[in-house]
């Protein structure tokens, strides 16, 4: 196999994963932080279950005639991920939604506004 | 099979099910009764796992076969003697913080909301118990993220609406940690197609002269020192201590970011080993000067700090320095230090943050958002409430590392690391950014002291059941100054038998 296309599935996992960090770090806009945060865990699925995978591998169930199978361990170990992904993709759109309460906006900037100005109201110095 | 063989399991078990038990039961009293119940059990179970380990040959450590299947290819528990000691500290400062929760909580959070914060608690205690106990590299990360979402909706429950702000932006960056950490297990894994800690290591050898191996490593390290808010990476720390319930904050900077300090130990003195850690890498050096940077630029960041808990979060970034800092030695007296700071420097800041929860409960009046313990409302707040305020002195004086308290001990051990090396100038730095610690510690005695108290204040004692708790830490923090053989001892066992492995 030429190496370009064995290298083809880490070329997409650092691509998504270098995606997802610009995104958390460049939007001001909590829901798309989150889209970022989902997109950073993503690309980690994909270099865990893409090796899983062996050419010419048949499921991992012995068989006669088998010799060659696929390892099942990441996508076990990817399926506890998943469920990790989307408790935290559900607490963050939680904590947006009361933020958006709290504050009536769900962009950074504004609500960095908002605290300052309350602080100065306070008398409170940083 | 008998109750002392399944300890182990017990340990994560009991805190875990206490969760969902108290979510089905509804009530703050019951799910008070439940968690406290529970955490104080886990304490008795951490106590039982300590002697177990005592009386095995030194190096050796209790293996637990999850469902009786053989490592590794099954999770296995594995208690030696460092993870015996992080169990103490962690569900001994649950057990006090849960006991001193009834009547701060109270005040701070929503009746309605009561049974949660335990169920919370509950899931966040069973979380960190079980990133020092399990032996397998994928089930630390699972344990980090249930501790950490666990924490999120902690921090989330205080009354202030910037509290929000602090759990968002911490689970931004503490799932971008964890994400670290998996990708770094992740390069770990395809090197040696093994989970298991011991076996990885082993495995490791074989394979160590690889890119991926290095990776990995810098993955881990980055993700884990997000975790344990290591200078640079800390942004997280000062709002989520802040705007946290009292409680949560008390336990939180006992425990969390000590968990994380002993996951990188773990990693690097047991799976990675020094050779590689050490060697290969600059990594010592960057250590050094990121933990140079968070002694002095933290510590002087707090001088400034106008907010009491805000001003000791950022004395928390300043105190892992010098965690951080004995671990860059790479040797049995620096490692030693870390890990006796992680114990001395857990208590005297759980006790600090326990008695800040009696100021803040003293000037709550009931159903009201609770006051920031701004300087401008601690004046004179030694007459109104002379125990709580010595206690904070007292704590605090540990922070600085006067002889004779637990602070001084740490202190010691790495002025010894770092003669051991040579490095005179380090011995300087040590003692002068002890002083940035006087300089904040002296900033709340004097307002606390010598300002005048507001016309017709009279006395004022946080209740009794906030009182015990905390005083209780700040004898420890004497305690443990003068009677060096608990703490320095284990430590000085563990160091020896993690420098020993590779060697």
């Amino acid at each position: 196999m030429s190496t370009l296309a064995g290298y083809f599935s880490y070329a997409v996992t650092i691509f998504l994963l270098v995606a997802g960090l610009y995104i958390i770090i460049a939007q001001g806009n909590l829901i798309k932080k989150l889209v970022g945060l989902s997109l950073l865990q993503t690309s980690v699925y994909l270099l865990y279950i893409a090796p899983g995978k062996l050419v010419g591998g048949t499921a991992p169930i012995i068989a006669p005639g088998q010799q060659i199978y696929a390892n099942p361990l990441p996508h076990v170990l990817i399926l506890t991920a998943i469920v990790v992904g989307v408790a935290t993709l559900a607490l963050g759109l939680a904590l947006a939604v009361r933020i958006h309460e709290a504050y009536g906006s769900i962009e950074e900037e504004e609500i960095l506004e908002k605290d300052n100005a309350s602080e100065d109201a306070e008398g409170v110095r940083a | 099979m008998s109750l002392a063989a399944q300890l182990p399991a017990l340990q994560v078990a009991l805190p875990l099910l206490a969760a969902p038990l108290v979510v089905l039961l509804r009530h703050g009293g019951l799910a008070c009764t439940v968690v406290t119940a529970a955490a104080w059990a886990a304490f008795a179970t951490a106590l039982g796992l300590w002697l177990q380990v005592g009386q095995l040959d030194p190096g050796g450590a209790i293996s637990y076969q999850m469902g009786s299947w053989a490592p590794p290819w099954g999770i296995e528990y594995r208690v030696d003697r460092l993870a015996s000691f992080v169990l103490l500290l962690v569900s001994g400062m649950a057990a006090v913080v849960l006991s001193y929760s009834r009547a701060s909580v109270e005040r701070e959070v929503p009746r309605e909301l009561h049974y949660l914060y335990y169920a919370m608690f509950a899931l966040c205690l069973a979380g960190l118990l079980g990133i020092v106990i399990t032996g397998d590299a994928f089930n630390i990360f699972v344990f980090i993220e249930i501790s950490s979402l666990a924490t999120y909706v902690l921090i989330a429950l205080g009354r202030d609406r910037r509290a929000l702000t602090a759990a968002y932006q911490y689970l931004i960056m503490g799932s971008i940690g964890a994400t670290f950490i998996v990708i770094g297990i992740g390069f770990l894994y395809l090197m040696t197609g093994t989970l298991n800690l011991a076996d990885m290591a082993v495995r490791l050898r074989e394979v160590e002269s690889y890119r991926p191996v290095l990776v990995a490593l810098a993955f881990l390290t980055v993700g884990i020192s997000l975790k344990l808010a290591l200078f640079p990476l800390h942004l997280w720390l000062p709002n989520a201590y802040t705007y946290a319930p009292s409680a949560v904050t008390a336990f939180l900077a006992a425990t969390a970011t000590k968990v994380s300090v002993y996951v990188l130990i773990r990693f690097y003195y047991s799976v990675f080993g020094e050779s590689l850690v050490f060697e290969q890498l600059p990594l010592p050096r960057i250590m050094l000067w990121l933990s140079l940077m968070a002694m002095f630029g933290a510590s002087f960041a707090a001088i400034f700090k106008h907010n009491l808990k805000r001003l000791f979060a950022y004395s928390s970034v300043g105190q892992i320095g010098y965690i951080t800092l004995g671990l860059s030695f790479d040797s049995v007296n620096g490692l030693t230090a870390s890990i006796v700071h992680l114990f001395n420097h857990g208590i005297a800041k759980g006790a600090i943050f326990l008695l800040i929860g009696g100021i803040v409960a003293s000037m709550t009046t009931r159903d009201a958002v609770p006051p920031a313990p701004t300087f401008d409302r601690l004046a004179g707040l030694a007459k109104r409430m002379p125990l709580t305020c010595f206690g904070i002195v007292l704590a605090g004086l540990s922070l600085i590392g006067v002889p004779g308290t637990a602070g001084f001990v740490t202190k010691w051990y790495l002025i010894l690391a770092a003669m051991e090396r040579g490095q005179w100038w380090l011995v300087g730095a040590i003692v002068l950014s002890s002083l940035l610690a006087v300089a904040y510690v002296w900033r709340f005695v004097e307002v606390a002291y010598f300002h005048a108290a507001p016309a017709g204040s009279k006395k004022n004692e946080a209740p009794l059941s906030l009182l015990i708790p905390a005083w209780l830490l700040v004898i420890a923090t004497l305690w443990f100054g003068l009677d060096t053989s608990f703490t320095v001892g284990a430590a000085l066992d563990a160091a020896q038998e993690l420098v020993k492995i590779r060697r």
